[in-house]
């Protein structure tokens, strides 16, 4: 019992310690963006290019246009290991600095602070992850997707795999198998594979690999029995890495392998080496540092030895995903700040943004992005936006893209999804609003 | 000198045999009773009660739990998270089933769901003994997380696999679910492991408890001296349960807010048990400390850096994190095999004679 009289002893004291530097920040106008990264672990390889390419977009923000319009931000990264009580015990900690927008980097973790976000008016923006049903923002006011879906996702890719094998009607009979993280990030996509399964009458084989994904033998060997024409891989971590080897090692022919655009980085294909030759995966931006912004972010931020990673690696995959995240934020920021003046912003005032966020053509070639993602336009009642995806393709030494810009079936994904955007919304008690055009 | 026990004289059996037989241990309880309901909950912030100490109180009563079955009976067990699992998952079924049914009810109900779980594999403990059993255990642990993972029914059909606590009631009071205070669910938290841990402790000291510690120390001299391994085996093993399953459902309910599997892998057993190894075996206060140790000094070793103004790399800080926590649990296995409970029974003998140490 004595321990318990220590402890509030001791959450005394670190409260004392810890106070002067939340107000260290001064007089400044400062907006506040968490970042919550996983820089150790076994998903360090996948989290250290996403954590780098967000922070060298802020600083590049910071640097180049002294913040946006004029209100510097300030980030703070935290260690979540990807591990769903890490990331809440970051989100608390966090929370405490500035309520305005969470980038969580995981679905799992998405899915605890779901709850938590509305209550505590912080924005949940989980750019192509997280739940899917959230993207109708009548029911999930708080949480963004966009540029889209898991489910959006994976219609486009079987639109592809339709293209690719002359018509979506010669898919009949024919084997899709989906392997996935045993997790619910990768059993997100299986509920869309299932009803467009249906409507085009494949067969599909849904085999999940368990958490970290190191051992994977079981898995490929049911595929080189069940022979899938196509296998989609919604892959994390070390597994992507090794799920390519594996394919590679039960002589899988790469050129029918397809990740998601979470299992499509430069880390994943290498260890490969020259098997993951033809290997393709989905994408919402370019591969490559050619953009003037990247230009930008060597300029401003690597020169003056602010970077957040090594110069060499500008460019990667997933740091450029880092990177158009950082960049959504900021534009969602600005969209708001244009109601609100230039100025820090709540969480109620920053959603607004969100809810509003209209990213044109021209904006883009304004930030140094064009061609480098779409334009995209969100409404109050569908938080996934327009989005559209790429295919893309590893040569053997980077990626290029193989490709055009790919509608997904919406008509297919969003009943579907509006259906379980009830579900999930009755599950947390909320009730569903009107989303009012005046407002 | 401040801890004097001199002139407390025991003029009856029942203070004789008192958890707490001396004053000034009493007061402590006391005062730390007092301290834990009223002040926490007022000078602590949300991030100190969600993220530090909720997770500390849930934990000791998972390390409790784990203590009655691997310190007090002798049963090593590398199942605590499988059996946490049963509770959360049984917990959730149960409440979305009946969602009048009071929240506390659900708890207990999931703990007995969990208990019988327990039981059945608790089993294989007649035959076999130390590592085997663990093995065993082990089985229960990858056995129960797969099924959760694979029968939809257990997540009511949700395609993610994710459960999510509801919004529930106790008293008027929202407990549970993202409405809830955070100092609502520390003080049912607190209320239950308080309540949990004295049961515990009186369980242990009578006649159920003696010969769980009859059959560790040596179990054919238990049997002959009348102890039947079967019913204190199976006993252990469903009381353990009970607990975990209380505190698994805890977890989802009061401190996580939704879960997967993942939540309750392998390595939350080997959390739990290193609760019990660092804290002491055999020891409930054990059971607080260890999970003190384990849940606090993480965190304060993240937050240190930030404290003192050095401004480290995550990654950098993480790795100190690990670095120096593993070099603290060393150490405090060199200075005290037994855990942090014998040490403090060490300080509190020093103390007695403090200041003319002979």
């Amino acid at each position: 019992m004595k321990l318990k009289s220590s402890l509030t002893i001791l959450a005394g004291v670190a409260m004392l310690v810890a106070s002067p530097s939340v107000f260290a920040a001064g007089n400044e106008k400062t907006i506040f963006i968490p970042s919550f990264a996983y820089r150790t672990g076994p998903y360090a390889p996948s989290g250290i290019p996403i954590a780098n390419g967000l922070v060298d977009y802020f600083n590049l923000v910071n640097e180049r246009d002294g913040g946006i319009n004029g209100v510097k931000i300030v980030y703070e990264e935290c260690e979540t290991q990807y591990k769903t009580d890490l990331g809440v015990e970051c989100y608390e900690k966090l929370k405490m600095k500035g309520r305005t927008i969470v980038n969580p980097y995981s679905t799992g973790i998405t899915y605890q602070l779901i709850p938590k976000a509305s209550v505590d008016k912080v924005v949940i923006h989980s750019m192509g992850y997280g739940m899917t049903a959230a993207a109708d923002g009548r029911w999930f006011p708080w949480v963004f997707n966009f540029p889209m879906t898991y489910w959006s996702q994976a219609s486009g890719v079987v639109k592809f795999i339709g293209q690719q094998e002359g018509g979506l009607d010669k898919l009949k009979g024919k084997k899709i198998a989906h392997v996935f993280h045993n997790s619910p990030y990768g059993k997100e996509a299986n509920p869309t594979l299932e009803t467009l399964a249906k409507q085009y009458g494949f067969e599909l084989i849904l085999l999940a690999v368990d958490n970290p994904g190191q051992e994977q033998k079981a898995t490929w060997l049911q595929i080189r029995r069940a022979n899938p024409a196509w296998v989609y891989v919604s892959g994390w971590g070390v597994m992507n890495q090794v799920a390519i080897k594996e394919a590679a090692a039960v002589g899988y022919p790469m050129n029918h392998l397809i990740g998601n655009w979470w299992t499509g980085s430069e880390a994943d294909v290498l260890p490969a080496g020259e098997a993951a030759k033809g290997y393709r995966s989905t994408t919402f931006t370019m591969p490559g540092a050619d953009f003037p912004v990247h230009k930008d972010i060597i300029k401003y931020v690597y020169a003056k030895g602010k970077g957040a990673g090594e110069r060499e690696r500008i460019g990667e995959v997933l740091y450029n995903r880092g990177m158009v995240n950082a960049m959504f934020n900021v534009e969602a920021i600005r969209t708001a700040m244009a109601k609100f003046g230039n100025r820090p912003l709540t969480g109620d005032e920053i959603r607004w943004g969100f809810e509003h966020f209209n990213l044109t053509e021209k904006r883009l070639e304004e930030l140094g992005m064009k061609k480098f993602t779409r334009p995209i336009a969100v409404s109050c009642e569908n938080h996934e936006g327009n989005g559209q995806l790429l295919i893309q393709e590893w040569d053997g030494k980077r990626w290029k893209v193989a490709s055009d810009w790919i509608e997904p079936m919406r008509e297919v994904v969003r009943p579907n999804l509006e259906k379980a955007a009830e579900e999930e919304g009755k599950k947390l008690g909320y009730t569903r609003s009107a989303c009012d055009k005046s407002a | 000198m401040l801890y004097r026990v001199a002139g407390q004289f025991k003029t009856t059996y029942a203070s004789d045999q008192a958890i707490f037989p001396i004053a000034q241990d009493r007061w402590f309880a006391l005062l730390g009773l007092v301290a834990a309901f009223v002040g926490v909950p007022l000078v602590a912030n949300e991030y100190w009660l969600q993220a530090i100490l909720i997770p500390f109180l849930i934990y000791s009563l998972a390390a409790i739990g784990l203590n009655i079955l691997t310190g007090y009976a002798g049963q090593l067990s590398l199942g605590t998270g499988a059996f946490m699992a049963v509770g959360a998952y049984s917990a959730f079924k149960m409440t979305t089933a009946a969602p009048q049914l009071n929240i506390i009810i659900v708890f207990m109900l999931s703990g007995l769901v969990a208990a019988g779980v327990g039981l059945l594999f608790g089993l294989p403990s007649l035959r076999i003994k130390g590592f085997y059993l663990a093995v065993a255990t082990l089985a229960a642990q990858f056995f129960l997380t797969w099924l959760f993972n694979k029968v939809p029914w257990f997540v009511n059909y949700a395609s993610s696999g994710t459960i999510t606590a509801p919004p529930r009631t106790f008293f008027g009071a929202m407990v549970t679910g993202p409405g809830a205070t955070a100092q609502a669910r520390y003080l049912v938290a607190l209320a239950l492991v308080v309540a949990f841990a004295l049961a515990a402790k009186n369980l242990v000291r009578g006649h159920v408890g003696r010969s769980w510690m009859a059959i560790r120390d040596r179990d054919i001299a238990a049997e002959i001296i009348g102890i039947r391994p079967l019913k204190t085996k199976l006993l252990a093993f469903g009381i353990s349960s009970f607990y975990c399953g209380v505190a698994g459902a805890e977890l989802v309910f009061l401190y996580l807010g939704s879960a997967e599997t993942l939540a309750f892998d392998i390595s939350l057993s080997f959390l739990v048990l290193f609760m019990v190894i660092i804290g002491g075996l055999g020891s409930i206060l054990g059971s607080f400390l260890g999970a003190a140790f384990i849940v606090i000094t993480p965190i304060l070793l993240t937050n240190v850096p930030q404290f003192i103004g050095l401004q480290l790399r995550v990654d950098l800080q993480k790795h100190i994190e690990l670095m120096v926590f593993g070099g603290l649990i060393i150490l405090f296995l060199i200075v005290e095999p037994h855990g942090l409970a014998r040490l403090w029974q060490i300080t509190k003998q020093k103390l007695r004679l403090w200041p003319f140490p002979y």
